[in-house]
Order: C-alpha cells, then sequence, then structure tokens
C-alpha cells in the first residue's frame, strides 16, 4: 500500500552508518515527491531510493512565523514538518535527490528550500480523495514549478477512465498523468521518466530564481 | 503527568547551537548541496554540533539535507552550521550549485538517460 512504513522511526538513524556519495559525483539534482497526507510519498522515495530514506523534521514556528497560522491547531506537533527524502546514482558525476513532502502552503521555508533548483515535482495522487490534490497543484503553479501527476493506485481503489481523472483534476492537456504503484520500483522509475519527458518538452525553460 | 517526549529534544537545542540563528552566513548553499570535511583539518575547538557535523562529513560527500538527516538536525538549523563551518575552512562544498553551470537541456537529459537505465 502506498502509505507510510509502519516503521517510521527507523528513518530517523542519528549516528547512523552514512552512505556517501561518490567521490566522482560533480552534480546533485533534485525532483520533488509531493502530495496530501498518506497519499505514498514515503513509500515512493523508499521504493526508489538506493540509501534508507532519511527524514528531518523542520520546526514551523521558526520557518515562518509571519505567515503560519496556527491558531486553532491544539496539538504542538503540528508545528513540525517531517520531510523523507532519498537518493539515486544516476551516472558516474550525477546523483538525483528525491524529496517527499507535505503539499500545505504554510510551510513556506521547506517549500522555498525544496522548491530552488529542483526540476519539477511529482504529484502522487489518490483517486479515492482527489480533490486532496488541488492544494498541492495550486501551490506548484503559483511557483511556477512544473509537475506531472502520478495516480497511486491503491488496492480496492476505484479505477476512473483518464479522462475523468483528468477533468477531477482540472489538468492542463499538456500536463502528464501516468498510473503509478508507489510500492513497484520500475513503476515508480517510469512516473519519473513520464516527468522529465515533460520538463525536456517546455519551451524555453526559465532560469531557476535563487 | 505527562510523560517527557524524546523527539522534542532537538528542536528546543536546534537553535542554541546556531546561537540563535536562523539564517547562514551564505544564501549559496542548497539542500542538495554536496559537503565534505576538509582533509586534515582538526575539528579542535569546535561546539559539539559542529564537530558532529565535521565527523559525519570526514567519510566523503553528503548533501547538505543528508547531513541534516543523520544528525537529526532541522535542515535550517544544519545550513547555519555548515555555512559556519564552510567560513571557518572545516568544510567544503563539492558541487557548489552546479545547476547554475550545467545547461538545464543537458542536465535533464542525464537525469532521463539515468532513469531509463535502471528500468
Amino acid at each position: 500500500m502506498g502509505s507510510a512504513p509502519a516503521s517510521d522511526r527507523a528513518l530517523v538513524p542519528p549516528g547512523g552508518t552514512p552512505s556517501y556519495v561518490a567521490d566522482s559525483v560533480r552534480t546533485a539534482a533534485k525532483i520533488l515527491v509531493v502530495g496530501h497526507f498518506a497519499v505514498g510519498k514515503t513509500t515512493f522515495v523508499g521504493t526508489l531510493s538506493e540509501i534508507r530514506p532519511l527524514r528531518t523534521e523542520e520546526p514551523l514556528s521558526q520557518a515562518g512565523a509571519h505567515v503560519d497560522d496556527l491558531a486553532g491547531v491544539p496539538d504542538k506537533t503540528a508545528t513540525t514538518v517531517a520531510m523523507d527524502f532519498g537518493r539515486l546514482t544516476l551516472s558516474d558525476s550525477l546523483v538525483l535527490y528525491l524529496f517527499g513532502a507535505p503539499g500545505q502552503k504554510r510551510f513556506t521555508r521547506l517549500w522555498t528550500d525544496m522548491l530552488q533548483g529542483a526540476l519539477g515535482a511529482l504529484v502522487l495522487a489518490d483517486t479515492r480523495r482527489l480533490h486532496q490534490s488541488f492544494d498541492v497543484m495550486g501551490l506548484l503553479e503559483e511557483f511556477g514549478m512544473p509537475y506531472a501527476v502520478a495516480v497511486n493506485q491503491f488496492d480496492g481503489a476505484p479505477h476512473f477512465p483518464e479522462e475523468e481523472i483528468r477533468e477531477a483534476l482540472d489538468l492542463l492537456p499538456d500536463t502528464p498523468l501516468i498510473g503509478c504503484d508507489a510500492r513497484d520500483t520500475a513503476s515508480s522509475t517510469k512516473a519519473l521518466i513520464a516527468l522529465v519527458e515533460h520538463l525536456q518538452t517546455r519551451p524555453a525553460l526559465a532560469p531557476q530564481e535563487s | 503527568m505527562t510523560p517527557p517526549r524524546k523527539r522534542e529534544q532537538g528542536l528546543v537545542r536546534a537553535y542554541v547551537v546556531t546561537d540563535g540563528r536562523a539564517h547562514p552566513t551564505r544564501n549559496t548553499l542548497d539542500i542538495v548541496s554536496l559537503v565534505n570535511a576538509v582533509p586534515g583539518r582538526s575539528p579542535a575547538g569546535l561546539t559539539p554540533e559542529r564537530r558532529a557535523v565535521m565527523d559525519l562529513c570526514r567519510g566523503g560527500a553528503l548533501s547538505v539535507a543528508e547531513v541534516a538527516g543523520y544528525l537529526a538536525l532541522p535542515i535550517s538549523v544544519t545550513k547555519v552550521l555548515i555555512s559556519d563551518l564552510i567560513d571557518s575552512g572545516h568544510i567544503i562544498a563539492r558541487a557548489a550549485i552546479p545547476k547554475a553551470q550545467l545547461p538545464d537541456v543537458q542536465l535533464l537529459q542525464e537525469v532521463l538517460d539515468g532513469l531509463r537505465a535502471r528500468l
């Protein structure tokens, strides 16, 4: 299932054995894997990562005090946001980092850090909760970050014709819509390939602002 | 009585270890900038957290995000620490924002080739 693994604690290995980047690597690229809660981001990153996925937690109270509105959020744990990420070595000189993060606007600092220099984003969606993908898609559009949508096929989730999903998500005609199983390496790899192929077709890539 | 929460521990200390600063001294550090320790540089005199970064980065290169993950520190704090260590000559950034040097078109093709090769 495309949800978080049972042993979330294992994702935080303070003092764990680091897996270093090869000496020959000169370039590090990043792609974002975004979507709503429990859509399978952690699973997707874990499936593709060659290292044990890592997790960082970012405090929100400091990170974006001027934009965060935590009023009415009684649970203090809401003041941190977790981000899972993994790494793939793509050639002797290139590694790709995948960052899985929630698409909520109040995580502004984290978003800025993640979006800066990212090649693009893969939006994971769940056919049972398509409307929950609107927030993250809107956020990506606001930042001008190109994306593709991958429907994570959960067991027992309804299958809809592509046209219906496109309509429900209000996708632009050229936004790729792919099905994927976040537990499956080949399927998840193909979803990333569809994203990168889409990125290649974009006319005159705008330089990344920093 | 509320039991003590272990996970809070790192977050309270986090901004103490940066002397209260939330922003790094340089803006060129990306979360995927690759950093490693300068060989032969002694960690003597460093705070425990900066020493931990040094120790971690002695074995090879890691991204800023990985350093944060291994040390269980927020990325924002890790960037401050690494910036300080770069300023003091303890850490060097290997792939300093390579995206500016490599044409996007070429980088995308390399990413695509690498992904296809995994199938």
